[in-house]
């Protein structure tokens, strides 16, 4: 292999091998608090992290492998971001995992494993590839969240996660092998151009794509593949819900991406109404089932089970009436979507984390009562989620949202600017139960008047992410830039 | 100078640092720091109408950056007689609602009085804004401070009344939020309200345009039957959320009319004109009766301030001079009247700790100087001459009268109704005989209540003997805007 080839994936030949640098180190180096370890591991994703802006920046788009893997900037971008997830989410995990004794060698391996599984998803060009990269993932985690074997829940949402990811993957393969045996390739520009022949068999192509769809709406979380959703929020430690409900939706996003628009948007006009009914049932389920529910991670479950939906509708009006005019606008108000909901569900599961102490889980809504009167801040920081969850001006949800709505309204076409609508006044459902967290926070006396402790890394990174939130929503034209120019890159080759 | 932009963000910045650095140990620092913040807010809106020019009813003092590239989105302020008058109202309410606190609140002083300051610069930004999404950012952030506000510091029932508030809100809103979208690719990418005033539209497009912004400024307003949320809200919120809520939030609703609704769909109104006419009427009427039984002060001002509304909305609806600068009128002097109205309820709230009229009687008796400025402002509520509301609603029923006789004879009958619920509430709080001890136990104003209710006891005199400044400032903006209202923008 020559270095020319391995250059575009750097970043993950580099995650790779720090990660068996970090799994080993830390076989010799003793003390509970593995300072070394997740110093190690930090620099290391704070080095892919720098690897994937050098390339975002550079901007070109490289094939390698055997155009096996692909490297370009809507990659890259979503790389970034993803390690930065998994970056946060350690920063949040390590004193709470510390407290319950989940603060292993294994912790730090198995996110660096499973970001690199993300960042193979990211570079993927090839069905298998994507594959290969979903399942190192998918395996990780399943590690992570069976981590706590000594508790029934926990091991019961591994189990639950398992099986049914298990299935999804299974779809999802299935879905791909007919795709494979209608157009004869695996790579996913070959069959974009297979596609576009129109000589194949469409009812092959479209039950192929029925299986794929369902497969990603299993990794998605969409209704009705949502199942497991809210039983791996609640049951898995937090920490665990963050590292499978962060950077993976990231993931998640971008094989949908280059698996139905890269390689089947020929087929556009199928998979499209598929995502309005996946979307439409999960904003309505979702929204409805979080009212009912007194866990805060159960209710953030089906939360992010609706927001998936209104994601899933900036992906629909992509190709309109036989022209992809619109295509670039749409799949990026749902990229930023899909990177905002991340931002703001780091921090929400990061205070969850800092609210809960040894031996205690501040899991329950009622946990958060009289939050205000304990840290103002803190309550100040955990609102500014909630409204932007609820997308409320001026926080980062509220642009997300718009982002969509226009996308769906500029095509003009009068059943998507219904669609529009319909997905407003779904929203408002939402806004009731996130407006019940700030309620509980801001208008309830505390039960318990201790003020909060937490290590200082957390706090200050709980900050700073709330913050993030803020200032993205005062001036979110930055974000959206980049979003839309590594969509029309993807575009372009 | 970048005069609007800084009453705009003046008033964040103060507030958004009494939060971070406030505490209560240092309950008086913020208290002087919100006063001076608040004091400086307001003087510099008043080159705003010093300056202003009344030959024109072109945008003035506007600003103009980009925002949001990608969306074609800019940053764009500006005021013209419309909407001036709204932003002094708005930075001096503030200051009176700063004074007003001062005492009464004790705990999560910053809290407050930071709520107050960023609430009174978002509400200014609603006034300035001359870009569809910038007005619609502020109109809808508005809701978290108020939500705050009523839920922290309001009456037992004050988690009922801030959800109910805030949904309510946040579904007439969301409809206008798919209206503006819509607009934006109507008008090939551009979110600028006045390019949107020359947009022409077909009929049905403009129906359902006309009919978003009318379920977010309806409610807002708030009109006959979507009004409910505005008793509980003001009965539940502090005093000084009260004052905000009447003085300025209700105001939002009929500027949106103003600057949406006539001006985009034209057409639209011109055939809906009947059913808002028809809800207005109702509103007078049926809420005026609703008021005359109320036994809450607050809530029987709060039914006052619908029927008021009622009237501000028919003004617009008549489509003349003399109707809409009435109403314009009316807002603002309903500003005044309103916000003094609700803290006199709060100046007898803060010693007896009751609403109800049944618990005084005789207040004149003990608190003299008082009940001359309440009995000023229920005069001025029933809409006497020589008081701030006068003007506004005899210009309405004036201009009404041209265009239809029977409508402005139901109209007038507010002169009754007001005049029955207002006076007998006077009546029974402040004549008489002294009901009880804790009448004879109260103590007349001190010097912090009295300049304050001076300042609006001024304000409401001046309107009333002299309205024609006023009047000067709107007199191009509403002859271009009914000019512009009166031609056709169906699409050939």
């Amino acid at each position: 292999m020559n270095w020319q080839a391995a250059y575009p994936i750097l970043p993950e030949i580099a995650l790779l091998a720090m990660a068996c640098v970090v799994a080993m180190s830390d076989l010799w180096t003793p003390g509970k608090d593995r300072i070394v370890t997740y110093c190690l591991a930090q620099g290391a994703l704070g080095l892919v992290a720098i690897g994937q802006l050098w390339f975002f920046y550079e901007g070109s788009t490289y094939y390698a492998m055997q155009r096996m893997v692909v490297a370009d900037p809507m990659g890259h971008l979503l790389g970034l971001f993803a390690t930065l997830a998994m970056m946060t989410t350690l920063v949040y995990t390590r004193p709470y995992a510390a407290s319950r004794d989940l603060l292993k060698g294994e912790l730090f391996t198995l996110s660096m494993f499973s970001l690199l599984g993300i960042l193979v998803m990211l570079a993927a060009n090839n069905f298998l590839v994507v594959y290969l990269g979903l399942e190192l993932m998918s395996l990780s985690l399943y590690a992570l969240v069976a981590m706590r074997r000594d508790d029934t829940g926990a091991t019961e949402a591994a189990m639950k996660y398992f099986v049914l990811g298990a299935l999804a993957s299974g779809f999802l393969l299935y879905g791909l092998s007919m795709m494979y045996g209608a157009t004869g390739s695996l790579e996913i520009s070959e069959v974009f151009k297979a596609i576009n022949t129109g000589r194949i068999n469409r009812a092959v192509l479209v039950l192929g794509t029925v299986f794929v769809v369902a497969g990603l709406a299993f990794k998605l979380g969409a209704v009705p593949f949502h199942m497991w959703v809210p039983d791996v929020y609640q049951g898995a430690p937090t920490s665990m819900t963050l590292l499978v409900g962060g950077a993976p939706k990231l993931a998640a996003f971008a094989i949908t991406l280059r698996l139905l628009v890269e390689g089947m948007i020929g087929l556009a006009i199928d998979w499209q109404q598929m995502l309005v009914l996946l979307s439409l049932a999960s904003m309505l389920l979702g929204n409805l089932a979080a009212i009912a529910q007194t866990n805060l991670k159960r209710m953030l479950a089906y939360s992010t089970i609706a927001q998936i939906g209104f994601m899933l509708l900036g992906l629909c009006p992509g190709v309109v009436s036989g022209t992809t005019v619109s295509a670039g606008n749409a799949y990026s108000s749902a990229m930023f979507y899909v990177v905002t909901d991340v931002l703001t569900t780091l921090g929400t599961f990061g205070m969850i984390m800092l609210l809960s102490r040894a031996g205690h889980e501040a899991e329950r809504i009622d946990d958060f009562r009289g939050l205000a009167r304990r840290s103002p801040w803190f309550a100040g920081v955990m609102a500014v989620f909630m409204f932007s969850l609820a997308g409320i001006p001026p926080t980062v949800g509220f642009y997300a949202k718009l982002a969509v709505l226009q996308a769906l309204v500029s095509t003009g076409v009068p059943a998507l600017i219904w669609l529009a609508v319909a997905a407003v006044v779904l929203s408002l459902l939402g806004a009731y139960y996130y407006l019940r967290v700030v309620k509980v926070m801001w208008f309830d006396e505390p039960v318990d008047r201790q003020p909060i402790e937490g290590s200082r890394d957390v706090r200050i990174m709980l900050s700073i992410n709330g913050a993030a939130v803020v200032v993205l929503g005062v001036l979110p034209g930055g974000l959206m830039q980049l979003c839309a120019q590594a969509i029309v890159q993807m575009f372009a080759t | 100078m970048p005069l609007l932009s800084i009453a705009i963000w003046l008033p964040i910045v103060a507030g958004v640092l009494l939060l971070a650095f406030g505490r209560d140990d240092r309950a008086n620092a913020v208290r002087w720091a919100a006063l001076i913040a608040a004091t400086a807010s307001f003087l510099v809106t008043i080159p705003l109408v010093t300056g202003f020019n009344l030959g024109t009813a072109a945008m003035q003092f506007a600003e103009k950056h980009a925002w949001i590239a990608r969306f074609n989105v800019w940053y764009t302020l500006g005021v013209d007689g419309l909407s001036v008058w709204f932003v002094l109202l708005t930075a001096f309410t503030t200051v009176i609602v700063v004074i007003s606190a001062w005492k009464v609140i004790e705990e999560r002083v910053h809290q407050y009085m930071g709520a107050f300051l960023i609430l009174s610069g978002l509400l200014v930004g609603v006034f300035c804004a001359m870009d569809g999404l910038l007005f619609y950012v502020f109109f809808e952030a508005t809701l978290i401070p108020m939500y705050l506000i009523i839920g922290v510091w309001g009456g037992p029932r004050r988690v009922y009344a801030a959800f109910k508030f805030f949904l309510y809100t946040l579904a007439g809103s969301l409809l206008m939020l798919v209206a503006l979208i819509y607009l934006y690719y109507k008008s090939g990418g551009s979110f600028d309200i006045l390019v949107w005033h020359r947009l022409p539209l077909p009929m049905q497009a403009q129906v359902l345009i006309f009919f978003a912004f009318f379920f977010a400024f309806a409610v807002k307003v708030p009109m006959w039957p979507v009004h409910t949320w505005l008793p509980d809200a003001h009965v539940e919120a502090p005093t000084g959320g009260s004052v905000v809520l009447a003085a300025i939030m209700l105001k939002l609703g009929a500027y949106g009319f103003l600057r949406f609704s006539l001006p985009i769909t034209p057409d639209a109104s011109h055939r809906w004109a009947w059913f808002i006419v028809a809800l207005s009427l109702i509103a007078v009427v049926y809420i005026g009766l609703v008021a005359l039984v109320q036994s809450d002060m607050k809530k029987l001002v709060a039914y006052s301030s619908i029927a008021h509304m009622g009237f501000v909305t028919l003004g617009f609806f008549m489509f003349n001079e003399l109707t809409t600068s009435g109403a314009i009128v009316q807002m603002v002097s309903h500003g005044f009247v309103s916000g003094a109205m609700f803290l006199c309820i709060g100046v007898l709230y803060d010693r007896v700790h009751s609403r109800e009229i049944s618990a005084y009687g005789g207040v004149a008796n003990t608190m003299p100087k008082f009940a001359a400025f309440a009995v000023l402002f229920a005069m001025a509520n029933v809409g006497l001459p020589g008081t701030a509301g006068f003007v506004g609603e005899w210009m309405v029923i004036l201009g009404t009268i041209k265009v239809n006789f029977w409508i402005a004879a139901v109209a007038a009958t507010t002169l009754i109704w007001g005049a029955g619920y207002t006076l007998w509430m006077v009546k029974r709080v402040y004549f008489g005989a002294i009901a009880n001890e804790h009448v004879r136990d109260l103590v007349d104003l001190d010097r912090r209540e009295f300049a304050m209710l001076a300042a609006l006891a001024v304000a409401v005199l001046a309107m009333g003997l002299y309205p024609k400044p006023f009047t000067d400032v709107m007199h191009s903006s509403v002859v271009e805007l009914l000019r512009h209202v009166s031609v056709s923008k169906l699409a050939p």
